[in-house]
């Protein structure tokens, strides 16, 4: 598999509502229909065209709104693989590493990084790839690192609830 | 050693049982009260991996439909239905019908969350629980299924900013437009991972609902949480709204204040007296000018409603400016009380009558169309002045829709002249 990845550049303020519509919220439940309407409002094409394992860069606050999860895992289920971003808003930052997505925050390769070109994200030494350039990440929490390791928070959750019911 | 501490450090020690957290560890916090709404259905369906056939502790929880209630469309009556289902099904007892009202208006009124205590809450508006010092948060509905499974989650300590209020605000200016001011200067990032914690003389000038504003305000500055310092205000207010009769002085036992000497990353000073009407346009709630600035823009629709601005203070200025008058042609008014105890209120002092005799009309208590579910959605085109708390594009159903944010006055005073307009120009006020 190409570890190189293709970039999906955005700004700043890329809000929950243009990520994922609240008139969604309540009724759709499918993931396929849901990665359909991913950044509806934002990008139209960006449902239709994106690929398994594509990256989203974006600038601050990343997600920032409501705490619909839907914003995440419209995403996941289109295969974004990682998201980018100067910073991220903090729900949305939670509900990204609940749901297996690492969150990355990384300024230097924001500002680097060209809608439609390629990027590799070397999770393991937390560093990025871009053209001849490496761009170093801070490593995840702890907490974050043990739920992102296991796939999410379900998974991490089932294992500690397990645990207490076996010992 | 204990050093000086802000209210999240100590909000925090005390919701996970230390006597003193650093600002930037881990804590794995239980939380007194569990929030959430029309999603408890898709929470329930998370919770339902877990494998365990009852929640961790049902007396925490408390669950409105409010965010498309009465429902819709058959799909959302059937969420409802799931929903009932599940408070049914745990022997939940704070369950609150279609129409008792939008979450946190709700839970306030009931005194279901005291000063001092957590709440964390499957909704990002949750930051609202500060205007009686407790400490709110939102959660995802995964969180939110974590803490049904295990009564607790893992929080950071988060730094503190300090806003120190004085003064008192002019006639026609709300603490709407402190929260717009506050958020057109400093952006929509400002305060990420941040308590947001106020102080100062002019806190204690502002009325308990102006307060609810504040706090609730401050998830669009990405807050984690805000607090306002409670006072004998705030504690006779709750004393009369719990049905547990708490007593004034237990409540006021259990408030929390910061120390003096609390170390903040960052300090902002805002004097009340100099504020004027703001608008928020466009499609960021950091996007704000000044309502001369945009004085003269015709709107199709005004929306005065949500957990912000739907409150019995909220309908009665809109009442003083549209006694005697109708609304513009070409333009029309949705009022919805953010509860069941604000609509009666209403009705009561002869508030909505004078409304609906200006032509505005009138929906269920809830959220009403602020997240473009039902009630009022725009179509292609529309303008809408909305006194709620957000306006990114096609938030209210419609992208190629136009939403400006604004306080109740300005939005009484945009209803009657069809365009934006500053309410200091009603004698009324």
């Amino acid at each position: 598999m190409n570890p190189q990845k293709r970039i999906w550049k955005y700004g700043d303020n890329i809000n929950t509502d243009v990520i994922f519509p609240g008139k969604y919220t309540y009724t759709m439940h499918d993931p396929t229909e849901m990665a359909s309407h991913a950044l509806e409002d934002l990008d139209p094409t960006f449902a239709s065209n994106v690929q398994t394992g594509d990256i989203i860069v974006a600038g601050k606050n990343f997600g920032n709104g409501s705490s619909r999860e839907q914003a995440v895992t419209c995403l996941t289920a289109a295969g974004v693989g990682a998201v980018i971003a100067i910073s991220f808003a903090r729900i949305w930052y939670r509900n990204a590493i609940n749901n297996g997505l690492p969150a990355i925050i990384c300024p230097r390769a924001v500002a680097e990084a060209e809608h439609g070109g390629h990027i590799m994200v070397d999770m393991q030494h937390h560093t990025i790839a871009l053209d001849a350039h490496n761009f170093p990440f801070a490593p995840f929490s702890e907490t974050a690192r043990d739920i992102l390791e296991v796939g999410g928070v379900i998974e991490f959750v089932k294992q500690k609830v397990q645990n207490q019911i076996d010992s | 050693m204990i050093l000086a501490q802000t209210f999240a450090q100590k909000a925090l020690a005390r919701a996970s049982g230390v006597t003193e957290v650093s600002v930037g560890t881990t804590v794995d916090a239980r939380p007194d009260r569990i929030l959430s709404h029309d999603n408890t259905a898709a929470i329930a369906k998370i919770f339902s991996q877990f494998g365990l056939e009852h929640v961790y502790e049902s007396e925490k929880l408390a669950i409105t439909l409010d965010h498309a209630a009465p429902p819709p469309t058959p799909l959302h009556a059937r969420n409802h239905a799931e929903v009932r289902k599940f408070v049914s099904d745990q022997g939940i007892n704070n369950f609150f019908e279609v129409g008792r009202g939008i979450c946190h208006q709700v839970l306030s009124e009931e005194a279901l969350i005291l000063p001092g205590q957590l709440i964390l809450g499957a909704d990002s508006h949750t930051t609202h629980f500060g205007w009686m010092g407790a400490f709110g948060a939102g959660v995802g509905r995964s969180e939110a299924a974590t803490l049904w499974a295990t009564g607790e989650l893992w929080l950071r300590v988060p730094e503190s900013i300090q806003v120190t209020l004085s003064g008192a605000l002019p006639l026609g200016v709300s603490s709407k437009d402190l929260c717009l001011h506050l958020i057109g200067q400093l952006g929509a990032d400002y305060g990420l991972y941040s308590s947001v914690e106020f102080d100062g003389s002019g806190v204690s000038t502002l009325s308990i609902e102006s307060r609810m504003v504040i706090p609730n305000f401050m998830a669009e500055i990405g807050a984690k949480n805000a607090y306002l310092p409670p006072d004998d205000l705030v504690f006779e207010w709750l004393s009369v709204h719990s049905n547990r009769n708490d007593k004034q002085s237990s409540i006021r036992e259990n408030a929390i204040y910061p120390d003096q000497g609390a170390v903040y990353s960052q300090a902002v000073e805002v004097d009340l007296d100099t504020l004027e009407p703001q608008v928020a346009c466009p499609h960021s709630v950091d996007n704000v000018k000044s309502v001369q600035a945009v004085a003269g823009q015709k709107v199709n629709q005004v929306f005065l409603g949500t957990c912000t601005n739907g409150r019995l203070e909220d309908i009665a200025v809109a009442t003083r400016l549209l006694h005697g008058r109708k609304i513009a042609n070409g333009t029309r008014m949705l009022i919805v009380p953010a509860s069941s105890q604000v609509l009666q209120a209403a009705i009561e002092q002869g508030y909505i009558t004078t409304l609906l005799e200006a032509g505005a009309t009138l929906g269920t208590p809830g959220c009403g169309p602020c997240m473009g579910n039902h009630m009022g959605v725009l179509a292609p085109g529309d303008v809408c002045l909305s006194t709620g708390n957000r306006n990114f594009r096609g938030r209210m159903g419609q992208p190629e829709a136009e939403i400006f944010l604004a306080s109740p006055e300005v939005a009484a005073a945009t209803a009657v002249a069809g365009m934006i307009t500053d309410p200091r120009e009603f004698e009324a006020l």
